[in-house]
């Protein structure tokens, strides 16, 4: 668990290196997207309004600390929004994708079949 | 990095991207199978319906052709026994068969997508079974297959935006038939295993052939 911790640590504060060149000027790949988790949540809020955080956790198969730390990162980049919310009195978090978000993982979607036809 | 090596694993990601938002906005578990089985127990229901009106209709003594008011209470509640049981069957065995399918591709029956079917699915259903109820209060019985085919194909139509599209196809189908059924009045019972067994037989085996020939083979 410790090792997992450290190693989000270490990915956030890439991130925030990251977030003032995000896109790759070779490829135009998106460097949030380069994790599988940060992906897999992008897949998944593009086509549904709102997805609470026990449904990504389970559709992505991940750990809460590991998603937690995954979602933070894509709403510090202002690709997600957070709504808190109650039913009855457990918390119930849901994410949706803002526009920034949605434009980000087009152009995304945009490199990597680039990427995949060869074509730089 | 090479670039074989970014190609795969652009590849890798379109496919999971792909397989995400498929698996987020569609309940893809539903197995052809349930539907051929809801079918198979309505053709059985309406069959053993049929038996039990031509009995109390058939009687060769014309005398007994004006029904005595017990007598016809009575075939009402078998009705709607036959009915109740009717309807308990089939959701139970395609409940069945779909959690099998779940199993198969290690999915889950309850989660996020299939929530959202059974609530779109669930709003349309009871506010027609209700409905229908209500016209059986009042001795109503002529509209009641209409009705039941109408509001199940709404529910159909309704859920099958989260779900194989073939079950929106399926929901225009019971719609017609069960508007056709509308200015039938008296053909009820032969409109009503059309529409709840041979169409959900016919739809459950194309499910069948094209979505899970491949996983049980």
């Amino acid at each position: 668990m410790n090792g997992l911790n450290g190693e989000s640590a270490n990915k956030e504060c890439e991130l925030k290196v990251e977030s003032l060149t995000m896109k790759n000027p070779i490829t135009g790949l998106n460097k949030v997207f380069d994790n599988r988790i940060r992906l897999g949540v992008m897949s998944i809020l593009v086509v549904n309004e709102e997805v609470s955080f026990n449904d990504l956790k389970q559709m992505l198969e991940v750990t809460d600390g590991n998603l937690a730390t995954h979602l933070v990162s894509l709403e510090e980049n202002g690709y997600i929004k957070v709504h808190k919310g109650f039913i009855g009195r457990k918390t119930n978090t849901t994410y949706s994708v803002t526009r920034n978000g949605e434009k980000a993982f087009s152009d995304h979607i945009a490199a990597l079949e680039n990427m995949i036809k060869g074509v730089k | 990095m090479s670039e074989q090596n970014q190609q795969t694993d652009s590849l890798q990601d379109v496919r999971d991207i792909r397989r995400l938002m498929e698996r987020s906005s569609r309940f893809t578990s539903l197995s052809g199978l349930s539907c051929v089985a809801a079918g198979v127990c309505a053709l059985g229901g309406a069959f053993f319906g049929y038996r039990f009106i031509s009995n109390y209709y058939g009687q060769d003594d014309p005398g007994k052709w004006h029904y005595s008011n017990d007598q016809f209470a009575a075939l009402k509640n078998e009705l709607l026994l036959l009915a109740a049981i009717t309807f308990v069957l089939a959701f139970g065995l395609s409940f069945f068969f779909t959690w099998r399918k779940t199993k198969q591709q290690k999915s889950s029956l309850w989660d996020h997508s299939s929530r959202r079917v059974f609530w779109n699915m669930a709003i349309p259903l009871v506010a027609g079974g209700v409905f229908v109820l209500g016209m059986l209060k009042y001795d109503e019985w002529s509209f009641v297959a209409p009705a039941c085919l109408v509001f199940y194909g709404l529910a159909l139509v309704n859920a099958g935006k989260y779900t194989l599209a073939d079950i929106r196809y399926l929901g225009y189908c019971e719609i017609v038939l069960g508007l056709i059924n509308m200015f039938e009045i008296g053909y009820g019972l032969y409109f009503w295993a059309i529409g709840f067994g041979a169409l959900h037989i016919i739809y459950g085996i194309i499910m069948w052939n094209k979505y899970d020939r491949k996983i049980e083979s």
